[in-house]
């Protein structure tokens, strides 16, 4: 059973409805004991990162999440949950669950790309250039495209635990993979059917790479 | 990079799929659910549902469309049409889908803006203007008006002004229609589309006159458009998504060409 982590954080029906679609079993939950037996979790996420931190702590799922974390079963970020697995986030000032060290930042005022000013936030279809290998990306084709929808991003201090890098004005890394982690700036749920693949593969995964 | 969007259009009313010339005489013309998932299929980027249904109490039937839409498409779509307050707004994210749009709610009454952005966040709303060139005047200074009720009410209000000031009030999308130009197949108002998306931070759709691919390919260039709303093209099968995406790829404009 897959468990999505419900902390009020919104489009969890979305990642439930891809979910139906591949025919995987979930279940939607705050409950540690559940999230405890899960084979898989999934933390999904939009809005804004000190209002989530806020209701994980109240709930205590951060340390949930951690103690999930150690014991090694796969755990897939999407979106807001890759920006509150790092360290810190410049939204709200926050202290995130700190999965992976080095903080969540904003994107640069005034962004540009061939002189034309960029738009804040990055909203639309774009593509990740994977630095490796992974099994949650298998059967990806390297020109697919992802739905993306934030202003801020992950910036992890170890280069190590970049998977893949997007452009929009600056390079910044849109997928991190880390021991039984991956975690992704873009809705895999809203992505079409290479996101739809990216879900199947991660609910396949044992958790290494 | 990210790709320009191409983002067909669907007007529901009371459960199908309808289309309209200058906002008159609409015909029903299929199933909404089908025709999202055929877009789908064929490569649109996100999908746009306009609810026109005149009477109030035929309005679930649309919240029974958006179920049935979330369940059978992964990409964003949005549904505007009849949003009146948050709890509109949230009967239909309920529903599934990711973004809604205010239009005539907004203006009556701006904060359905900034309750909207706080409640759900900014991603989720878009700003709809419906917009009438108009003579430059002290009250209308771009010469582009803001008009409501389906296009039949003037309200006084500066197209420009509105755009910058919903962006302050937390909107996080604006979706552009010119009515001079809507269901003429002559090609999207370029000056408005640029005059608009120029002076705003917020990703601007450019909507009404697409009629060929070219008009597509202009709009996303010296229209300055971030997406390109579409219906007519594309709903009676003149052209496919995918071919036009073909077009403006080899016009060397960006767009997702794998799905």
């Amino acid at each position: 059973m897959v468990a999505i982590i419900d902390y009020k954080a919104g489009n969890i029906t979305s990642v439930a409805r891809a979910l139906e679609n591949i025919g995987q079993k979930y279940a939607i939950t705050d409950d540690e004991r559940k999230l405890k037996d899960a084979s898989h979790i999934i933390f999904p996420g939009v809005g804004a990162a000190g209002e989530a931190m806020a209701y994980l702590r109240k709930k205590k799922l951060d340390n949930t999440l951690k103690n999930c974390f150690s014991s090694g079963k796969p755990i897939l970020g999407i979106c807001l949950g890759t920006q509150i697995v790092m360290e810190h986030s410049e939204e709200n000032d926050a202290e995130c669950i700190g999965l992976i060290t080095g903080s969540t930042r904003r994107f640069p005022e005034r962004l540009t790309s061939g002189g034309e000013i960029l738009k804040i936030p990055h909203m639309g279809w774009n593509s990740v250039n994977f630095k490796r290998e992974h099994t949650v990306f298998a059967k990806i084709n390297p020109e697919a495209e992802f739905y993306f929808v934030h202003s801020y991003y992950p910036a992890p201090s170890d280069m190590d635990v970049v998977l893949g890098t997007t452009d929009y004005g600056i390079t910044f890394c849109s997928v991190l993979a880390f021991k039984n982690l991956v975690a992704m700036q873009f809705h895999p749920e809203k992505s079409g059917r290479p996101g739809l693949q990216i879900l199947q593969n991660f609910c396949a995964w044992r958790g290494s790479a | 990079m990210l790709s320009k969007r191409i983002i067909p259009c669907l007007d529901v009313r009371a459960g199908k799929l309808t289309k309209g010339i200058k906002f008159k005489g609409n015909v029903d013309i299929g199933n909404p659910v089908e025709a999202a998932r055929r877009y789908y299929e064929e490569g649109a980027d996100e999908i746009v549902f306009y609810d026109i249904t005149a009477s109030s109490d035929k309005r679930d039937i649309m919240i029974d469309v958006v179920k049935r839409v979330a369940e059978t498409i992964f990409i964003p779509f949005s549904v505007g049409g009849g949003i009146r307050n948050l709890e509109d707004m949230r009967k239909v994210i309920a529903a599934g889908a990711e973004k809604v749009s205010v239009n005539s709610a907004a203006v009556e009454n701006p904060r359905i803006i900034t309750d909207g952005a706080k409640a759900f966040g900014s991603q989720c709303v878009v700003l709809g203007m419906d917009v009438k060139k108009v003579a430059v005047s002290s009250k209308i200074p771009s010469g582009y008006e803001i008009v409501i009720e389906g296009g039949r009410k003037f309200t006084g209000i500066d197209a420009l002004w509105w755009a910058k000031e919903a962006q302050k009030l937390g909107a996080g999308e604006i979706c552009l229609n010119s009515i001079d130009a809507d269901g003429t197949q002559d090609g999207y108002e370029l000056n408005l589309t640029a005059l608009i998306s120029e002076n705003v931070r917020i990703p601007v759709i450019a909507s009404g006159g697409a009629g060929r691919p070219e008009h597509l390919a202009d709009v996303l260039t010296a229209g300055k458009a971030d997406a390109a709303l579409i219906a007519s093209m594309v709903h009676y099968k003149t052209y496919t998504i995918a071919g036009i995406k073909r077009f403006l790829t080899e016009r060397e404009i960006k767009v997702r060409n794998i799905w």
